[in-house]
C-alpha cells in the first residue's frame, strides 16, 4: 500500500487492531475456531479497505500529501477512541486452544520456540511471497504496478486508477487484518496498541530494512524482534526501548537502511 | 513616449505593495485590548474559568507551534508531545532542586529548544510521513527512558515538591498570568518569525522547493529553526501544564493526544494562517466543554470534523473568513495593489496562502 500509493498511512496500526477486534466479535457470534476466523475477517476488512479508499483516503490523496497525512492521523485518533468507547480500555486476546499449536520445541536448554510463532512467521513469508507473485504476475498486479509507475499514463490507457487504488487498499487492509489476528493470538491488544506498538514497530522495521525494499522490511522485522527479545532479557520494561534504540541507531549510522534501495525506483 | 516607458512610469506611480489590504493598526490595538482584558480576568472570574482558560492557553500555544511546523515548514510532526513531556519534566527536575516552578518555566522552554537540535539531526533524515512517525518514535523513546528514573517518579510520576506557599486563589492567578504570557509570547514569536526573512524563505519553499533551493534559500536551516522554535514553544506549553497541574505523570504528559489536540485545532481553524490556531482553539474548547461528559466522544467528533475540514475546506474556518472578507489580523504576506485591475477587490496577493 505504501509503495503503490506513495502514502504513509498513519492509521495502519489501528487497522490491524480493528482486525483483531472484528475477530473477537466474529468469534463470539459464530463460535468458529480462532484459527479460522480470518476466513471472515480478512474479506470483511478488505471490503472496508476498498470503501475507505474510494471515499476518504482517495479524497485526501487527490488534494495533497499533507492532507493525506492529516486525514490518516485523524482516522487513527478516531479509530482509537472509537474502540475505546465501544470495547473499553481493557485488553483482549484471541486465545488458541489447540494443543499442537500452543506447544513449543526447544533448541538446547535455553531457547524454546513456540509453534504458534513459527506458524505466524511461516504465514508472513507465504503472504509476502503471494503478494510478490500477485503483483508481478496477475492482471490486477500489473494494473497496480502501472498505476504506481504513472497514474496519468495508466488512466490514459483506460485504467480507472481509483478502482485500482481501491483494490490495492483492499489487499493492504486484508493483509493488515491478518497481522492483527496473528498479533491477537500471541499477545494481548488494547485500543491504543495500534499506534503504541504496531505502527511504530512496523515503521521502524521498514526504515531499518530500507525504504521501499520488501525483503529489507522482513529483515528489519527480524532484527527488531531479536532486539526486543534481548531487551526483555535485561528487564521486562526494556523490551520496547531496545527496539526503538536499535531504530535510532540505524537512523544515525545508516539512514538509508540496511538494504539500500537502488538509486532510482 | 514608448509603451515600455509608459508602463514603467505607471507602475512606479500606481503599483503599491502593502502587508495587508486594510490598515492593521486597529488589529494591534484590538490585540492589546484583548490581552489587557484577559490579564484582568483573575479579578473578575472564578478559579474554574481560569483553569479552563489556562487549558486553552496550552492548546493555543501548542497549536501555533504545530501550525508553524505543518502549515509553514511542511513538517508534519506527530511527536510534539515529546517536547510537552520534556518541558514538564524539566520543570519537575528543576523544582526538585529547589528552583521555583515559575523560574523553571522559561529555563525548561530553552532546555527543550536545546534538546530539539540533536533530535532534528535524527529525524531530518526522513521525509513526509516517515518524518512524522520518526518524531513519534522519538517521543516514545524519551518517555521510556524517563520512566527508568525512579528519582523523578519513574512510571507513575511525581508531584512538584516545592510549590510556593500561596493561597490557592493567588496561585491560580499567577498560573493564569504566566499562561497568558506564554501564549502571547508564542503568538508574537510566530508572527515576527514569519515576517522576517525566514518567513519569506518558508513561503518560497512551500510554493516550490526546488526553485527555492536553486535560488540559494537555505531550506534545511530554515526548517531546523522552525523545529527548534516549535520545540521551545511546545516545551513552554508542557512546563505550563506542569505548573498548572502541580503533578507530572509520564503517560499523561507524553500522550500522543497532545499532538491530536494541536493538529485538530490547527486543521479546523485553518492551516498556514496565524489566526487559524486561535479560531481552532476556540472551537476545540467549546467542543471539549460540551462533550466532556461523553468520555472519548469529543475526540472522535473532533477527529471527524478535522478530517472533514482537511478534505472539504482545506484552508479551515479562517480560510472561509479570509476568502469572503480578505481580513488578515496578522498579515505576514504581501498585497500587491494592481492599478490595471478593476476596483480594489481584485488585487493579487503574494504569500500567506497554503498550497
Amino acid at each position: 500500500m505504501f509503495g503503490v500509493m506513495k502514502v504513509v498511512n498513519l492509521a495502519h496500526g489501528d487497522l490491524a487492531v480493528i482486525g483483531g477486534y472484528v475477530a473477537v466479535g466474529v468469534i463470539t457470534v459464530t463460535h468458529i475456531p480462532v484459527l479460522w476466523s480470518f476466513v471472515i475477517v480478512v474479506p470483511l476488512m478488505a471490503v472496508l479497505g476498498y470503501v475507505l479508499q474510494r471515499t476518504v483516503i482517495q479524497a485526501a490523496l487527490d488534494r495533497s500529501v499533507l492532507t493525506t497525512l492529516l486525514v490518516t492521523f485523524g482516522l487513527s485518533v478516531v479509530i482509537e477512541n472509537g474502540l475505546l468507547q465501544f470495547f473499553s480500555a481493557g485488553s483482549h486476546s484471541l486465545g488458541v486452544d489447540n494443543a499442537i499449536i500452543t506447544g513449543a520445541f526447544s533448541i538446547g536448554s535455553q531457547i524454546s520456540i513456540a509453534y504458534l510463532l513459527l506458524l505466524i512467521f511461516a504465514v508472513a513469508v507465504v503472504v509476502l511471497l503471494g503478494l510478490q507473485y500477485y503483483l508481478s504476475r496477475s492482471r490486477y498486479g500489473r494494473l497496480i504496478r502501472a498505476v504506481a509507475d504513472d497514474k496519468e499514463a495508466a488512466q490514459l490507457s483506460g485504467i480507472d486508477y481509483r478502482h485500482v487504488f481501491g483494490i490495492a487498499a483492499a489487499i493492504a487492509f486484508g493483509t493488515v487484518a491478518l497481522a492483527g489476528i496473528a498479533y491477537g493470538m500471541y499477545s494481548q491488544f488494547a485500543p491504543t496498541t495500534g499506534t503504541d506498538t504496531i505502527l511504530l514497530f512496523a515503521f521502524a522495521a521498514v526504515v531499518i530494512g530500507g525504504l521501499g525494499s520488501l525483503w529489507g522490511t522482513l529483515l528489519g522485522g527480524v532484527i527488531l524482534g531479536v532486539a526486543q527479545a534481548i531487551g526483555a532479557q535485561i528487564s521486562g520494561s526494556d523490551e520496547f526501548l531496545a527496539g526503538y534504540i536499535v531504530f535510532l541507531a540505524v537512523l544515525v549510522l545508516r539512514p538509508q537502511g540496511l538494504i539500500a534501495r537502488r538509486a532510482q525506483t | 513616449m514608448t509603451a515600455v516607458a509608459e508602463t514603467t512610469a505607471r507602475s512606479a506611480e500606481k503599483y503599491r505593495v502593502t502587508r495587508s489590504r486594510r490598515n492593521v493598526a486597529w488589529t494591534g490595538v484590538g490585540a492589546l485590548v484583548v490581552v489587557v482584558v484577559l490579564a484582568l480576568f483573575p479579578y473578575i472570574v472564578g478559579a474554574g474559568t481560569e483553569t479552563i482558560l489556562v487549558q486553552a492557553f496550552i492548546i493555543l500555544t501548542l497549536a501555533s507551534m504545530w501550525n508553524l511546523l505543518a502549515g509553514y515548514a511542511g513538517l508534519v510532526s506527530v511527536g510534539q508531545q515529546g517536547f510537552v513531556g520534556l518541558g514538564a519534566y524539566f520543570v519537575l527536575i528543576l523544582n526538585i532542586h529547589n528552583i521555583s516552578m515559575f523560574t523553571a518555566l522559561p529555563i525548561a522552554a530553552i532546555g527543550c529548544g536545546v534538546a530539539a537540535v540533536p533530535m532534528w539531526w535524527l529525524v531530518s533524515r526522513l521525509r513526509s510521513g516517515y518524518f512524522a512517525i520518526a518524531t513519534w518514535v522519538l517521543a516514545t523513546t524519551i518517555l521510556l527512558i524517563i520512566e527508568k528514573f525512579p528519582s523523578i517518579g519513574g512510571g507513575t510520576g511525581l508531584s512538584l515538591p516545592h510549590t510556593p506557599s500561596l493561597s490557592s486563589a493567588v496561585l491560580e492567578a499567577y498560573t493564569f498570568w504566566i499562561g497568558l504570557a506564554v501564549t502571547v509570547a508564542a503568538l508574537l514569536g510566530v508572527y515576527l518569525l514569519l515576517r522576517s526573512r525566514l518567513g519569506l524563505v518558508l513561503t518560497a519553499v512551500r510554493d516550490d522547493e526546488v526553485a527555492a533551493r536553486s535560488s540559494g534559500a537555505r531550506v534545511g536551516l530554515a526548517r531546523m529553526i522552525v523545529f527548534v522554535v516549535a520545540g521551545i514553544g511546545c516545551g513552554a506549553a508542557g512546563a505550563l501544564l506542569a505548573v498548572s497541574q502541580l503533578i507530572v505523570q509520564p503517560t499523561a504528559v507524553f500522550s500522543v493526544q497532545w499532538t491530536a489536540y494541536m493538529a485538530f485545532a490547527v486543521i479546523i481553524g485553518g492551516l498556514g494562517t496565524i489566526e487559524g490556531p486561535i479560531l481552532g482553539t476556540i472551537v476545540y474548547m467549546v467542543l471539549q466543554q460540551t462533550l466532556q461528559s461523553y468520555n472519548a466522544w469529543y475526540l472522535i467528533v473532533l477527529g471527524l470534523v478535522a478530517m472533514g475540514v482537511a478534505i472539504f475546506a482545506r484552508r479551515g474556518l479562517w480560510g472561509l473568513v479570509d476568502e469572503h472578507l480578505h481580513v488578515r489580523l496578522f498579515p505576514v504576506g504581501y498585497w500587491l495593489w494592481d492599478p490595471g485591475a478593476r476596483g480594489n477587490g481584485f488585487g493579487r496577493r503574494r504569500g500567506g496562502r497554503p498550497s
